[in-house]
């Protein structure tokens, strides 16, 4: 099956900066591709490229198989959700949702049953009399979709579209965008800095920085096995340690931090050798807590220490653990009851096992 | 209401009260009283329509009136054509220090004085001016041209002293626009004139009626322009009002071309502001 985008070797220079370097990726049809990313590693521009807003310096973009550089934006079948959303203020929003079907030169009865046909689509039913400025932020991200969507796009690119809503209503679009992609069944490119938003909707993440592709996979791949150390910090939490590799035991690794912390670790099939620096990530959530080393007698890395504080956070609190060579551990509280208690100072024990601990190479 | 907020409202509210009273109203009344009575002997004047039935019975003076109106209106209409282009550029594509300096310049004309800025173009466009002798020395032309004293003159000088006040509401409403919003009118498949039609123009419209209104009321009162660039045949309707109030000691019927004058502007801003379908109140804001 052709894939409904394709970016071949995608570049774009401003200056001496490149924004974007040498980006390949396809997107299969269907399917919810997320470009995740830091602000400022190029993720507007790659989008800008596709909606023909800005000119690759070079590479290619096919839609179905077919080149669209020399397509103008308004030629383009991919139309674009804007970060602000971008209605027209000055139409009501069965004019907002009808301009692409206007411009298309689509008679007039047969685009007052289309834009009906998006309003219920998108559970607003009646409400293409009102006003921009009447809906709230939610109604008019559902808008702003329906007004591309009528348009049939091979692909719909959305700009971070949930920024400029509060948290509530964030978490609740992120499902609602997930059920309209599948209600229409485009293929939906999205950008977005937050990995939350990401790691929900998505069916397959490209995780960004620098202008470059750091790794592409689906949610689980990027938390579970992150292939450089930037996405392993960047996904999810983690703690961080450098040092030195001490011994291999063929995908083990014996390691010692540069506070002279030992621990074992995981290559998991990259080339480490005795010797090399890395930096190594566990996360909060694979370190055990307990009150007694009995408990974790099942881990291979066990340290003692006092707890230093406490970061309540509701499902999500953690402990900062200090163990006694001063290096500091974020640990997540398990919410069964048993830690409710816990205060600054009381001494506690941590394991997690070796498999848990990411190794990477430190290249610089 | 306290007491000392009472005070402040009524001390910020004087100057206004005085200024609209003192130099607006007062004046307009008594120059309605003037306008409607008739001087039948020394010194003794009756209340009567005879003003205002001189001006309708004079084709002169209405001709005059609606030549006025019509080359206010053409004026205005040029302005904006010229200006959108211009304000345009300034708000959505000079980006920076560009956009300031543009600014500026169309700005800086107006440092110096109505009188110097027409006089300016006399000496461009006088029979002995630039344009003329560029024309004879390029060949164009075997005598000296004469350019003034015609209507396309008084254009000129009417576009050009309105140009400012065009530009600056235009380029405020423009600079508003957000960019993304253009972006989305050709992302969904609009070009360029439709994207100027249905959103950029629709988004300027506030600017650009107020732009309207103030041009076109400063065409329809302007005294200087038509008469140094149109010379003594200008056909101006405030000439005329000059004429009677000063050359003519008529002031009853100067201050009756007067209200003709108040009327016409007014009704003229009531129909734009009608077939724009705006209201007053939205347009100054």
């Amino acid at each position: 099956m052709t894939p409904d985008l394709d970016c071949l070797d995608l570049t774009r220079r401003f200056g001496d900066h490149t924004a974007v370097d040498h980006v390949n990726f396809s997107v299969a049809p269907g399917t919810f591709f997320s470009i995740l990313g830091p602000s400022g590693c190029g993720k507007t521009t790659i989008m800008r490229m596709i909606a023909g807003f800005l000119e690759p310096s070079s590479g290619d973009i096919r839609i179905r198989g077919a080149s669209v550089l020399d397509t103008p934006p308004n030629k383009r079948p991919v139309n674009m959700v804007f970060q602000h959303l971008a209605l027209f203020p000055m139409m009501s929003i069965a004019e907002n949702i009808g301009y692409g079907l206007r411009r298309r030169g689509m008679a007039k009865a047969e685009i007052a049953r289309k834009v009906d046909e998006a309003l219920e689509r998108i559970g607003l039913p009646g409400i293409g009399n009102r006003k921009v400025t009447e809906l709230s932020g939610g109604q008019k991200q559902r808008v702003a979709i329906a007004r591309c969507m009528v348009l049939e796009p091979d692909v719909l690119l959305l700009d971070e579209p949930l920024g400029a809503l509060d948290l509530k209503l964030r978490e609740h679009m992120k499902v609602e965008l997930k059920a309209l992609q599948a209600a229409f069944d485009t293929t939906f490119v999205y950008i977005t800095h937050d990995q939350s938003e990401a790691l929900v909707m998505s069916d397959q993440i490209a995780v960004m920085n620098n202008g470059r592709f750091e790794q592409v996979g689906t949610g689980q791949d990027l938390y579970y096995r992150p292939e450089t150390p930037f996405v392993a910090g960047f996904i999810g939490e983690a703690n961080r340690w450098r040092g030195r590799v001490e011994r291999t035991e063929g995908d083990e690794l014996r390691l010692r931090t540069e506070s002279g912390l030992e621990m074992r670790g995981a290559a998991h099939g990259r080339a480490l050798q005795a010797g090399d620096r890395v930096e190594v990530f566990v996360r909060p959530e694979s370190i055990r807590i307990a009150g007694d080393a009995a408990a974790l007698a099942g881990f291979d890395n066990v340290l003692e220490g006092a707890v230093s504080n406490i970061l309540f956070n509701g499902a999500a609190s953690r402990a900062l653990v200090t163990d006694d060579a001063g290096e500091e551990i974020e640990v997540t509280l398990p919410q069964s009851g048993e830690f409710s208690d816990l205060k600054r100072g009381d001494r506690v024990h941590v394991g997690w096992s070796g498999a848990q601990g990411n190794a990477f190479a430190v290249t610089a | 209401m306290s007491s000392a907020n009472r005070i402040g409202f009524v001390l910020l509210l004087t100057p206004l009260v005085l200024w609209l009273g003192l130099l607006i109203i007062i004046p307009h009344i008594d120059m309605f009283l003037v306008s409607i009575r008739e001087r039948v002997g020394r010194g003794v004047y009756e209340t009567s329509a005879a003003q205002y039935l001189t001006f309708i019975n004079e084709p002169l003076y209405i001709w005059t009136f609606v030549r006025t109106a019509v080359m206010s209106v053409l004026a205005t209409a040029l302005t904006l054509l010229i200006a959108f282009p211009v304000s345009y550029y300034i708000a959505k594509m000079a980006r920076g220090r560009l956009q300031q300096v543009l600014f500026m310049l169309c700005l800086i004309p107006f440092y110096v004085s109505e009188l110097v800025r027409t006089f300016g173009w006399m000496i461009l466009l006088r029979e002995t001016g630039l344009v003329s002798n560029l024309l004879q020395w390029a060949g164009l032309a075997d005598q000296p041209v004469e350019m003034l004293y015609n209507d396309a003159a008084i254009m000129i000088g009417l576009v050009y002293t309105s140009m400012l006040f065009m530009v600056v509401p235009l380029v405020t409403t423009l600079e508003s626009l957000d960019d993304s919003v253009v972006e989305a009118g050709y992302d969904l498949g609009g070009n360029g004139l439709s994207v100027l039609r249905e959103i950029v123009i629709p988004h300027a419209m506030p600017g650009i009626v107020a732009g309207c209104i103030v041009v076109f009321m400063l065409s329809l009162g302007n005294y200087l322009t038509p008469t140094m660039l149109g010379g003594k045949d200008s056909l101006w309707f405030t000439e005329m009002i000059y004429n009677q109030f000063i050359v003519r000691f008529n002031w009853e019927l100067g201050a009756a071309f007067g209200f003709m004058l108040l009327l016409l502007s007014s009704l003229i801003v009531w129909g734009v502001l009608k077939l724009t379908g705006r209201t007053l109140q939205e347009t100054l804001g």
